[in-house]
């Protein structure tokens, strides 16, 4: 199996690898790696996933959040080697080929996102919540985003946007 | 068949965004997501002291790490006469430091590397030899005759001074103040913050020798401004110089200036000839790059017994860090401070302002502002409740008596700006209507009796946006003025190309609707591109709410002479003469038979199959807007809150907002604005600052410490309108994506003062922490925010 991150970064040939395999977005991955590379580089540069963000490296921001075996983990702070044999959900597996998550749709239509930036982050931290608490109160949502920071928008529409994609998720949930 | 022009994503529209499809699906394109062929990567070794000399350094330890390619120093620089660059205020600044470290962060020496990990664990290996200094972290420290100089590196700079400089009518503000009944007088620091957009800076320099051609990817709200000082510091020829500035994750005029990094991975790239990517960590851009505020305002105000303000006095001392960098109009050294007090009709004005080296980062960056203006807003907001409060007058009607009546614009204020338009009563009016003032004083009252302590805080002002008027405003002899082309395409589609640069303002939405309402093109069939110099007409960027006010016109114009175009097209499709041709949206008809018409896409048709004798095809154009003054938006903040007195905490009750920014293009988009600049309001006045201790170490060097507001504490927001158009903006509209933050600071804070003034309490700096509060609210005396400043210091 080829190397998926030496194939966009020459690692030096002393250097010790791991082979690590994830399941990234549904799909089997392997990637021969340094152990301290992070888990949000490899998702980035070793996979081109490039969606999930790094804003602060200090588990702050929230603007690499992805989902770890369905729970949201910060992916600037953890190491790739951790998720070997663990599936991870980026921003790039929430829409399917015809459509939009509701997370996406509520996003565009309540206008809970500026310059971008920390929407991945915040629409994988929502869908965590909305698995768990699909009506949840604004207090709720507020608190379960409360490890994501946005500096464009102050919030108020990204709650609105997770109000409305949980509207339209209980709605086709019948 | 008249078009309804909401339908086609006109002006009005809440059109959604057309960003928001890449954005939503991990699709946006950020500088660190670019990757070219055979890229190398480039960090920065910093300064850990904030004043030193350098004996020496060793960097051969890190050349030896497999990986690494080239290691950069300043001397190396010098060798190519890039050591140091000139800055947006005709200083300069090192790129990297040769003799001294000036500020902790600063750039000492770059390595470039395979990989990024490569290129970190080489800077750790270089060895630098520094010798302390004496360091200065505040003014008036810089001023003192024993203060160390830190510019020794410039001639006839025997001082720490930067600047002295002078605004308004001394002797009639003189005269004011003998008249005056009350003398009215306040001390505040506005503290240093830092604009924080969540992505910090970036650049992937490409120089291709076979060609010449450099290509800089950047994260710049003002790439025309990077390929013009490229060109002046590195010596290349313009045309061979592409700067292209991609997604922007936020700005907040963070990204203006040009910085070590961009210049140095410029060389590294040049001398490897190779791609050379540099990404800022968090803690880099931190502590090195633009920051915002950290100004020292006194003033005092010439008051009447019945209320009249007669004249204003203000002194400013600002800490400019170690180099001025202060990315703002060349003409106005404190930017535009001088707009204080402009929604007030006030006799006369004087402001002196002094400007100091320390050793802290260079930037005073307009951090979502019009170049200062938040620092003269919140002063002119919390002089007015002091004054308000010294005459024993209604913070309301204090106002209500000041302000510049409806009917007396054009308005010449007091420091000589003209505004031109507004509804300030109206504004008062609806804010105090929707917050129930009247019942929230009797609310006050009966706490105040059980101890609870409510306060209310009002900001009202009026502030100058859209620079501006090549009269007075440019940014090292470049005029402001900004730019649009326009190119229709065959089949009635357009390209829309603008000089500004959005970071998340919704350009590729918002100008399309600017052009649907001029041609009638419905907005989805407009494709909207900024932010490459290749392909951009020259304009200034974005910056000080400056894109509606100026690009957003030449949108409007450019538009308008396609249209001219397009109805002597209309004429000799439709067989008649041009006079006799009438326009309504989308379409051309003749006026004496309304049914006999062309549509705007039959034009554009035409225009590249049909062209009468004698014209040129075609159906491009490009507009170069100099707008003729600035746009006064005016803004009512009205806050409540209460303050626990046990902790010192203070939560927002509520906030309420009246905004008129003219006619607004896009409701939904301009609400957005509104909100977000509440919360860096909200932010500033309750935990965000950059401070230092006595040695220059920054406090607030990541988000650990520089405390940014989540979901958790951000309040809740209740917005108003009131629509007053802007008499010289082609489309009535007004800047708006910063009044919130120039506003909103004083609201809070003044509020907070209106809880606790009965127990003696003026002023608490901002930001306002717990600690703060509590201290005042169990001293009952004010409570500065004056950094630390080392006593036994040899």
């Amino acid at each position: 199996m080829t190397s998926l991150y030496e194939e966009v970064s020459v690692t030096p040939v002393d250097v010790p690898v791991r082979r690590v395999t994830i399941t990234v977005n549904g799909q089997r991955r392997a990637a021969d790696i340094e152990p301290r590379l992070l888990l949000a580089h490899l998702l980035r540069q070793g996979f081109g996933l490039t969606g999930t963000h790094t804003g602060c490296d200090t588990t702050n921001c929230g603007a690499c959040t992805v989902l770890f075996d369905g729970r949201p983990v910060k992916s600037c702070t953890m190491l790739a080697v951790q998720a070997d044999g663990h599936s991870v959900e980026t921003v790039e597996g929430l829409a399917s080929a015809s459509e939009l998550h509701p997370i996406q749709e509520g996003f565009k239509e309540e206008h809970g996102l500026q310059c971008g930036y920390c929407t991945p982050g915040m629409m994988m931290a929502a869908k965590a919540l909305l698995e768990e608490n699909p009506d949840p109160s604004e207090d709720e949502i507020r608190w379960a985003l409360s490890g994501n920071l946005c500096r464009c928008t102050g919030y108020q529409n990204i709650v609105k946007a997770v109000m409305w994609a949980a509207d339209k998720m209980r709605a086709s949930a019948g | 068949m008249t078009i309804d022009e909401i339908k086609i994503g006109g002006m009005g529209a809440s059109r959604r965004r057309v960003e928001d499809n890449r954005f939503i699906r991990g699709r946006g394109n950020y500088v660190d997501d670019v990757v070219l062929p055979g890229m190398l990567h480039m960090e920065i070794l910093r300064s850990p002291l904030a004043h030193a000399r350098i004996r020496s350094i060793d960097a051969s330890k890190a050349w030896e790490i497999p990986g690494v390619r080239l290691v950069l120093t300043g001397d190396m620089m010098a060798t190519r006469n890039l050591a140091w660059m000139p800055t947006l205020s005709y200083d300069t600044q090192a790129v990297l430091a040769t003799d001294k470290v000036r500020f902790q962060g600063q750039e000492v020496a770059a390595v470039i590397a395979d990989d990024p990990y490569i290129a970190k664990d080489a800077c750790e290996a270089i060895v630098v030899d520094y010798e302390p200094l004496p360091v200065i972290v505040n003014p008036m420290q810089a001023m003192a005759d024993s203060a160390p100089l830190i510019r020794d590196d410039k001639e006839n700079q025997p001082d720490n001074k930067v600047f002295d400089w002078e605004v308004g009518d001394r002797e009639a503000t003189e005269r004011a103040f003998a008249e005056a009944d009350v003398v009215s007088k306040l001390e505040l620091h506005y503290p240093r913050s830092h604009p924080s957009p969540l992505e910090p800076c970036g650049s992937i320099a490409d120089f291709d020798r076979s060609t010449g051609k450099l290509t800089v990817y950047m994260t710049t709200q003002a790439p025309h401004i990077i390929r013009a000082a490229v060109a002046l510091v590195a010596e290349l020829p313009e045309h061979m110089i592409r700067i292209i500035s991609p997604d922007l994750g936020g700005g907040f005029g963070n990204k203006v200036p040009v910085y070590p990094g961009y210049v140095i991975s410029i060389l590294a790239s040049i001398l490897t000839e190779r791609p050379v990517k540099w990404i800022e960590d968090k803690t880099g851009n931190l502590i090195s790059t633009g920051f915002g505020r950290d100004v020292y305002l006194q003033g005092e105000m010439a008051l009447r017994k019945d209320g009249r303000i007669l004249g204003v006095r203000m002194h400013t001392i600002s800490d400019h860090g170690a180099f001025f960098s202060d990315a703002q109009p060349s003409k106005f050294k404190i930017g535009l401070m001088h707009s204080a007090f402009a929604c007030y009709d006030i006799p006369s004005a004087h402001l002196t302002a002094t400007g100091m080296y320390t050793n802290k980062a260079p930037g005073g960056v307009a951090y979502r502002c019009s170049f200062r203006v938040t620092e003269a807003m919140f002063f002119q907001e919390r002089m007015v409740q002091a004054a308000a409060d010294d005459l024993g007058m209604d913070q309301a009607e204090f106002r209500r008596v000041n302000f510049v009546r409806d009917d007396d614009f054009p308005h010449r204020t007091a420091f000589g700006f003209l505004t031109d338009s507004g509804q300030y009563g109206k504004c008062l009016d609806v804010g105090l209507e929707a917050i129930g003032y009247e019942q929230f004083l009797k609310d006050q009252e009966e706490a105040r009796k059980k101890g609870r302590l409510l306060g209310i805080g009002i900001s009202t002002m009026t502030e100058p946006l859209g620079a501006g008027n090549s009269r007075e405003y440019d940014i090292l002899g470049i005029k402001m003025f900004d730019s649009a082309e326009l190119r229709v395409h065959m089949t009635g589609k357009a390209i829309l190309r603008t000089g500004a640069k959005t970071q998340g303002q919704g350009h590729e939405t918002t100008w399309a609707q600017i052009v649907a309402h001029e041609l009638g093109i419905p907005a989805d069939d407009i494709v909207v591109e900024e932010g490459d110099t290749d392909t951009a007409p020259f304009g200034m960027g974005t910056y000080a709410s400056r894109s509606t006010p100026v690009a957003g016109a030449a949108v409007a114009m450019v538009s308008r002479k396609i249209r001219a175009k397009a109805r002597k097209i209309a004429a000799h499709l439709l067989e008649v003469s041009e006079e006799d041709v009438e326009w309504e949206l989308g379409r051309f008809y003749v006026r004496s038979q309304p049914d006999r018409g062309v549509t705007i896409q039959d034009c554009s048709m035409a225009a590249y199959s049909n062209v009468p004798d004698g014209m040129e095809p075609g159906l491009e154009n490009t507009a170069y807007y100099d707008p003729p003054n600035l746009t006064w938006p005016f803004a009512c903040y009205i806050a409540t809150v209460e303050v626990d007195p046990v902790t010192g905490v203070w939560d927002v009750l509520r906030m309420v907002a009246v905004d008129d920014c003219g006619v607004r293009i896009n409701p939904m988009i301009v609400e957005g604005q509104i909100m977000g600049g509440l919360t860096e309001a909200y932010a500033m006045a309750s935990m965000q600052f950059i401070t230092f201790d006595a040695d220059g170490n920054c406090v607030g060097s990541n988000y650990m410490d520089y405390l940014l507001p989540t979901a958790w504490e951000t309040p809740g927001f209740e917005l108003h309108e009131v629509v007053t158009p802007c008499p010289h903006h082609p489309i009535g509209a007004k800047g708006i994506g910063e009044c919130a933050t120039v506003g909103g600071p004083a609201a809070f804070v003044n509020a907070v003062m209106d809880a606790v003034k009965h127990l003696g309490v003026r002023n608490v700096d901002m930001p306002m922490l717990p600690d703060r509060v509590h201290q005042a609210v169990t001293t009952g005396s004010d409570v500065s925010g004056m950094p630390p400043v080392r006593t036994d210091a040899p």
